[in-house]
């Protein structure tokens, strides 16, 4: 179990480190903000309208902002570690509440197009891995060099202007039914497909040519025996290893697809949040996707490390 | 295999050819481009709105009456010109502290590398999205939130490369011999790890160029009137049906430039 361990404890300096990069830059960014912080909170609670210049004082004396940076920055630490992310600066909503929301939508649109790019990719990397320089390789690895070269939003744009408007078979906004999360998760999975088939491909390839393959065959079996014998576990291990180079890839694709489709999760609201300076929500956006980020690496490293015993 | 074998040393391989042609056309683009073709990238002309490509403007008015074509090339010259110059501002800092760490080891080392993991623990584009925040809109934060996000990868790369180099049996010799730190890097380490540069360089530059394509177009990078890529496209995307070619345009500028630059770079490092 000392990989398990290991493991666990890289990904939990990872997630601490998260949460000080966010808050320290999240801390910079109001106090850099023109205008009075303490009025800015003071609005959040109250409202615009009922704000008053008692309301902002109060603020100020009881969140410390007339102390030190030093100190601030240690309340602000300790709010965020008793899980008070204070409340969005446009809605005044709680941004814990809000976060809880949009973070189902998001995690459903990711582990879609996780679920895409571990099901097409590594299919078609197999079958062009198989005949090596055949039409399936060649084609197949065509198109997968163009799809990593495709932004995620024109390849979003693409999707919707064939499939939704031009053929008219789905829908190309809304969250409400199932079919609405087809589009924004392939314009999410088909570019990961293409990473994966390509290693997929190469890594059928390598267990084709090797020496117990051979010996597979030499006992008799069929190909598609050996193949299914060998190829699925062997080829799995660099799979998932490169997946988990990309999941950066995916966590950034999340803001881009969400905002263009409209999905209501994590990554539309943190650019909201972004061109309406709303700090807290600002703050609690990016930490969600930072530590989404964080608990995907660790599910990689524990898959890798079930299905390689080296890793143990 | 034969057909498609990644580009050896000597960088023959088709593959290559085809991204050096990609990417040379987009840069002569960027080059020349705002000198071939006259006209301000912001003059609009409100009474040839959606305009089709005619003599003056070879692909057509955009929704403001402004030519593509002169937009276009000089989006590229934007996005050309940020990304190398994200790429060098990464790869300066990135080269040089990785020397360092390889050289130094020890604490010098641990320390280098536990700043250089706080910086991967987020995704590169959140990095930047939260710098971005500073100043919506303007050109510097994307410059320095590119630069952040990407000198790590130089770092690590350059750290482990010239790790294993230093501990060649020709730059122990060298040392023996009285050689100084300086001949060493000069003689032994840099030039066998150029080809690596060129990858990261290429790879960099690439992400670049779509980071800030993707944030002009969820309206976070930079603001119009600005001619970039990312922002034509979702400027144009209410005129899909009116101007195709409008918004088809821009995609695959973007496209032609990062296909061109993966092809370079060959295979992935990381």
């Amino acid at each position: 179990m000392g990989g398990v361990a290991r493991a666990l404890l890289r990904r939990a300096v990872q997630a601490a480190l998260v949460v000080i990069l966010v808050s320290a830059l999240c801390f910079t960014l109001v106090r850099i903000l023109p205008g009075d912080q303490a009025l800015r909170i003071a609005e959040g609670r109250y409202g615009y309208d009922r704000v008053t210049a008692a309301a902002a004082d109060a603020v100020r004396a009881e969140l410390g902002l007339d102390r030190p940076a030093i100190e601030q920055f240690a309340a602000w630490v300790g709010r965020l570690a008793r899980g008070d992310l204070g409340a969005s600066l446009v809605t005044g909503e709680r941004v814990v509440a809000e976060v809880a929301y949009q973070l189902g939508h998001s995690l459903m649109l990711a582990l879609a197009a996780l679920a895409i790019a571990l099901v097409i990719g590594p299919i078609l990397g197999l079958f062009a891995g198989l005949r090596p320089g055949g039409v399936v390789d060649q084609a197949g690895m065509v198109g997968a060099a163009a799809l990593r070269a495709m932004p995620v939003f024109a390849l979003g744009i693409g999707l919707m202007l064939v499939f939704g408007v031009a053929l008219g078979w789905l829908p190309v906004a809304g969250f409400h039914e199932a079919e609405n999360i087809i589009l924004p998760a392939l314009a999410l999975g088909l570019g990961l497909a293409a990473a994966s088939a390509r290693v997929a491909r190469d890594a059928t390839v390598a267990v084709t040519s090797a020496p117990f393959f051979r010996f597979a065959l030499l006992r008799g079996l069929t190909r598609a025996q050996a193949v299914w014998q060998h190829v699925p576990r062997n080829a799995a291990v660099p799979v998932l290893a490169y997946l988990g180079v990309q999941l950066a890839l995916l966590v950034e694709g999340v803001v881009v697809v969400e905002s263009l489709f409209g999905w209501p999760g994590i990554g539309h609201a943190l650019s909201h949040a972004i061109a309406a300076r709303d700090v807290p929500m600002l703050q609690g956006t990016a930490l969600s996707l930072g530590l989404i980020f964080v608990a995907l690496n660790a599910a990689t490293d524990l898959a890798m490390i079930a299905l390689d015993p080296r890793r143990r | 295999m034969r057909g498609l074998r990644r580009g050896s040393a000597r960088g023959l391989a088709p593959a290559r050819v085809l991204g050096a042609t990609l990417v040379g056309l987009v840069v002569a683009m960027a080059v020349l481009g705002p000198l071939l073709v006259e006209g301000s990238p912001t003059r609009q002309d409100l009474s040839a709105v959606l305009q089709p490509p005619s003599a003056e403007a070879l692909l057509g008015r955009d929704h403001l009456g402004r030519s593509v074509l002169v937009r276009l090339v000089h989006a590229a010259r934007l996005s050309v010109s940020l990304g190398a110059a994200a790429v060098a501002a990464a790869a300066l800092p990135g080269i040089l502290l990785g020397l360092l760490a390889a050289w130094a080891g020890g604490w010098t080392d641990r320390v280098l590398s536990g700043f250089g993991d706080a910086v991967l623990a987020l995704p590169g584009l959140l990095l930047v999205l939260l710098v971005v925040a500073l100043a919506p809109g303007a050109f510097w934060p994307l410059f320095i939130g590119l630069s952040l996000a990407m000198w790590v990868e130089w770092f690590r790369v350059t750290r482990a490369a010239s790790a294993a180099l230093l501990a060649s049996p020709a730059v122990e010799a060298a040392r023996l011999l009285g050689f100084g730190p300086w001949h060493v890097l000069r003689r032994h380490v840099l030039p066998e790890m150029m080809p690596l540069f060129g990858t990261l360089a290429a790879f960099g530059c690439a992400g670049a160029v779509l980071a800030v394509g993707a944030l002009g177009f969820i309206g976070i990078g930079l603001r119009p009137p600005t001619a970039e890529w990312g922002l034509m496209m979702v400027e144009l995307l209410p005129y899909y049906d009116e101007a195709p070619l409008a918004m088809l345009a821009p995609a695959l500028c973007l496209f032609a430039l990062v296909l061109g630059l993966q092809l370079l770079a060959g295979r992935d490092p990381r």
